[in-house]
This record gives C-alpha cells, sequence and structure tokens, in this order.
C-alpha cells in the first residue's frame, strides 16, 4: 500500500499557481484603455477567425488571454448569463460588475477545488453613459479581480506592458493616439507591429443599442498611421481619404453580422 | 444568479430558447397543469387582445412590413398604439398576428434568439436560418395555440448572400412557407392581400412599395373591424418598415401620414366623380375594387 506525499497547502497552492502564471505568460498579451468614445481593446493576434476579444452585452465586451478554450468557453458562459438576466430583468440591469464577480466566484472556485487552475486571464470592459464612467475588471486565473478605470495589461509581460501604459497614457485621447501607443505598449522598443498582426475592437459610447464594434484591418492601418493621416477623412472626399471612410463603413456592417 | 456552465455532453450550445428551458423560464411551454393538446370547448374566461391586419412586400431594394396599431378583446378595442412589425435583427423584421400576449413574447424571445446566436457563434445566421428558428417558435407555442392564443408571425427579411428581399409566412402548427412577392395576415389580411394584388408589380420603388402597403392596410381598416385606420386626431399612423441591405429601418412617421394622405385624395376623388358625374364611372380608381 502506498502512502500519499504530504504536501504543505502553501506549497500546493504555490504550484497551482506557477503553473497557471507560466502557461499565461507563453500566450499574447493584451492591453485595454479608455478613450474619449469608449473603451478600446487590442491585442497581438495573427488568426482572423479565432477571437480573443468579443461582444457580451449591449455595453460589455469579453477579452482573454491564455488557453483559448478555457477563455471561450468563459465568453459563452458571460453571454449566456447577460442574456438570461436581460430577459429575466431588463437590458438595464446587466451590468460588469456582476459579471465580473461571478467570473471571480467561479475562476477562484476552480483555483481552491479542482485539480488544474484554469490558465487563463480575463477582461470585463464596460461603456458608461459619460466619459469617466468606464470600468475595466482584470481578472486573474485565481479569481483575483483588479478594477481599472484608465487601461489594463493582460497575459505574458504585463507588467512591462503596463509601465510602458502608464507613461503614454493621458486622460481625453481619441482612438488614433489610444490604438498607436498600446500597439507601442505591446510591442515595446523593439517591435512594430502591423494591422494584419492586431486583433482590435471597441465598445463605441456613439455606437447605439450594441456598443461593440470591431475595427477591421483597413481601419486598423488608417488609425495607426496616426492622427496626420486620419485628419484627412473627416475634410476630404475623394482620394484615400474617402476610401478610408467607406472601409469604416464597412467595417459597421460586419462589425453586426 | 450564478454564471451558467454545462459540460460540454450538455451544452445548450447557441440556443437561447433552449436556456429558458433549462432555467425554467420559457413561457412558450405551457405552465404545468395545462393540459395542451385539448382544444378550448367552452370560450376563454376573459377576452384576449389580439393583433390584427400585417403585410409584407417585395421591391427593388430590399421588403416593405407593415402593420395597423389596433388591439381588440372582443369588440372593445383594447390598445390604440400597439406596435406589430419589430426589427428581429440588424437585417430582418418580424409582424404579428393572433393573440398579443404571447405574440410579443415570442417576438422578445425571437430578437434575443437571434442575437445569442450570433454573439455565441460569432456570425449571425442565415436568412433561411432565422426562418426555420421562428418555425419552431410558433410550432412550440402550437398547445396554446389549441386553446385559443394562436399566433402567427410573418417574417421578412433582405438576404445578404443572395442579395435580395425574402419573405416567409406560417400556420399556427409552425409550417413555414415562402412567398415570391407578397403577403398579408390577421383578421383583415385577406383584403390587404387582395390590395396588394391589384397593385403589385415587380421592381417597385420603395415609395411605391410604401403606398401600396399604406393602401393595403386602409382597405383592409375599411373591411374588418378590428384593423385599425390611421388616427389622425391622436396622430397614430400604422407602422411602416423598409429592410434593405443596410438593414431594418423604420419609414419615418411625416412619410407615412403623406402616404396616407394621398390615398385619402384619391379615394376622395373617386367618390366624388362617382356623386356628381353618372357618366364617367370609369374614372373611379382602382382602390375601389
Amino acid at each position: 500500500m502506498t502512502m500519499p506525499f504530504y504536501v504543505a497547502p502553501e506549497q500546493f497552492m504555490k504550484d497551482k499557481a506557477d503553473f497557471a502564471r507560466k502557461n499565461i505568460a507563453r500566450g499574447r498579451p493584451l492591453v485595454a484603455t479608455v478613450y474619449t468614445g469608449g473603451v478600446l481593446i487590442c491585442s497581438e493576434n495573427p488568426s482572423r477567425s479565432l477571437h480573443k476579444v468579443s461582444e457580451i452585452y449591449d455595453r460589455i465586451a469579453f477579452a482573454g488571454v491564455g488557453k483559448y478554450n478555457e477563455f471561450d468557453q468563459l465568453r459563452v458562459s458571460g453571454v449566456q448569463h447577460a442574456d438570461l438576466k436581460g430577459y429575466q430583468f431588463s437590458r438595464e440591469d446587466v451590468d460588469a460588475r456582476s459579471l465580473a464577480n461571478l467570473y471571480a466566484r467561479y475562476m477562484g472556485n476552480v483555483f481552491t477545488h479542482e485539480m488544474k487552475p484554469l490558465e487563463v486571464e480575463i477582461l470585463v470592459a464596460e461603456v458608461g453613459p459619460q466619459p469617466g464612467e468606464d470600468q475595466l475588471f482584470h481578472i486573474l486565473y485565481d479569481g483575483t479581480v483588479v478594477d481599472e478605470d484608465r487601461f489594463t495589461a493582460l497575459g505574458g509581460e504585463s507588467d512591462a506592458i503596463s509601465s510602458r501604459m502608464a507613461k503614454a497614457f493621458r486622460p481625453e485621447w481619441d482612438l488614433s493616439a489610444a490604438l498607436v501607443a498600446s500597439v507601442e505598449a505591446l510591442g515595446g522598443q523593439e517591435r512594430r507591429m502591423g494591422a494584419h498582426e492586431l486583433e482590435v475592437a471597441v465598445l463605441e459610447r456613439s455606437n447605439g443599442r450594441r456598443a461593440f464594434r470591431r475595427v477591421l484591418e483597413a481601419e486598423v492601418e488608417v488609425l495607426l498611421a496616426g492622427p496626420e493621416a486620419s485628419g484627412a477623412p473627416d475634410g476630404a472626399t475623394g482620394g484615400p481619404g474617402g476610401a478610408a471612410t467607406d472601409e469604416t463603413a464597412a467595417g459597421d456592417g460586419t462589425a453586426e453580422a | 444568479m450564478s454564471l451558467p456552465t454545462f459540460s460540454p455532453d450538455d451544452h445548450p450550445g447557441p440556443d437561447f430558447h433552449e436556456l429558458l428551458r433549462r432555467a425554467g423560464i420559457s413561457p412558450l411551454v405551457p405552465p404545468a397543469g395545462s393540459r395542451p393538446g385539448t382544444p378550448a370547448t367552452a370560450s376563454l374566461p376573459f377576452e384576449l387582445a389580439h393583433g390584427t391586419t400585417i403585410c409584407a412586400v417585395r421591391y427593388r431594394d430590399g421588403v416593405v412590413m407593415a402593420g395597423d396599431r389596433r388591439a381588440t378583446a372582443g369588440s372593445a378595442i383594447a390598445h390604440r398604439t400597439m406596435e406589430k412589425v419589430h426589427p428581429a435583427d440588424s437585417h430582418s423584421g418580424v409582424a404579428i398576428a393572433g393573440a398579443a400576449g404571447p405574440a410579443m413574447e415570442m417576438v422578445r424571445i425571437f430578437q434575443l434568439q437571434l442575437e445569442h446566436y450570433e454573439k455565441v457563434e460569432g456570425q449571425a445566421l442565415s436568412l433561411e436560418g432565422k426562418a426555420n428558428q421562428l418555425s419552431q417558435m410558433v410550432r412550440s407555442n402550437l398547445g396554446m395555440a389549441m386553446q385559443g392564443f394562436v399566433v402567427v408571425p410573418l417574417f421578412a427579411g433582405y438576404d445578404l448572400r443572395r442579395a435580395r428581399g425574402r419573405i416567409y409566412t406560417y400556420d399556427p402548427t409552425g409550417g413555414r412557407y415562402e412567398e415570391t412577392d407578397y403577403h398579408a395576415d390577421g383578421s383583415g389580411g385577406r383584403d390587404a392581400r387582395t390590395t396588394i394584388k391589384l397593385g403589385f408589380r415587380e421592381q417597385m420603388s420603395r415609395e411605391d412599395a410604401v403606398q401600396l402597403c399604406v393602401r393595403a392596410l386602409w382597405q383592409a381598416a375599411d373591411e374588418d373591424s378590428a384593423t385599425g385606420g390611421p388616427d389622425v386626431v391622436r396622430r397614430i399612423y400604422p407602422t411602416v418598415a423598409t429592410i434593405t441591405a443596410e438593414g431594418f429601418r423604420p419609414v419615418p412617421e411625416t412619410e407615412v401620414s403623406e402616404a396616407f394622405q394621398s390615398v385619402i385624395e384619391t379615394l376622395t376623388a373617386a367618390e366624388v366623380h362617382q356623386v356628381e358625374g353618372e357618366g364617367a364611372p370609369e374614372s373611379a380608381g382602382s382602390d375601389r375594387s
């Protein structure tokens, strides 16, 4: 008869945390920040179809890093919860705070009671009715919730990304400035990421009932070109500026689809 | 509430109605104690609000949908401002006739079902997929229908893959039929259908299609007591909406009221002609057919 080895609870928890942290750090990071028009979520993701960022409800978005199947399952549970709650009560009663708490409870439960913790970090973002009322909830593998109202970084190198974001962050910046800074924070000094490597989505205050919109590659290119280039579409009707606005309109359509 | 979690082999998938059933709050499942399938022998102990005339017409850019605003309970008018034409999602609409309570609930669940699918799956259902979903909902209401709570929706949308407007009609058992050009349903549906049949042309403009729907609703209200006409005093006009490649767009009330004005002028002119000159019966407008 074999005797199980005694493992101290401290050691057991530390091992689980190390395991989760190590595997999360292997994935590509993600950054979210508020801007004048709402919330921007930006991640390095070469895949066009396997999304890290998605819509939960009218004003709520979800993002995850780490093991895809695990955060996707959390995403679907979130959609189910939000839609059920909106049906039972009212659409206004669905909020990010209560959803973040549910996620935290579930992830904390898995961390303490299951053999294997979830190898994910997630973000629940909500765009408020006014600038300054947006909320970002960053939930860790063990159920820890961090509440941010400016920006947050998830995944590997999140500390380095956060400090780069802290330097670049300006309150009341527009989408283009926020995106340029986010991409620079993700890539650091040595890497300059192109639009095809990025997955970008926004929760836009002015987008009607459903605030979530995916920003497609063509629009990302225009936004990354900076305020000098993206200033053109407002005034000019023809030329590359006009084409860019068309792309934006097409982007709106597909975000609905 | 807790986070809904399901094991992979027991997952409801993108089906919102199934999720409601699992949560035990689906209104389309008859309450315990009632006997679905038993036809109501005696009349109901209360008067039920009913929806009435709805129609849809295909035109050059897509589909026009319209519906009157009256709900009746027996011979009394229950509501004057009921909306019977609703957006189902960005590119489709659903109009309802039948028992008002269950019909509104069905529309609500249908809208949520389409949005839920879109969010879970990451892409919208095809137009035919949406039509089939609605068919299943009507079918699951069959027990209630047998007891007098009949709901008959009319579904129309713009098929982005085929680049054309399409119209689907239903019967109370969930039978789904695609119409090529137009359809009208509800208690005044027959009169509306006749008017549309006489006025329909291929490749109509938006203006003509809106005008035709408004004319059909007028004729239905003229023949059917449960269908409301335009209420000029309270400024309540029927709901009209277009569904095109750009999506579901309500037609502004001013435009609907102008369309009614022109219908009224045509009909009045025809009436005056008949009274004044007995010699010119041919000049009576086609609206009097």
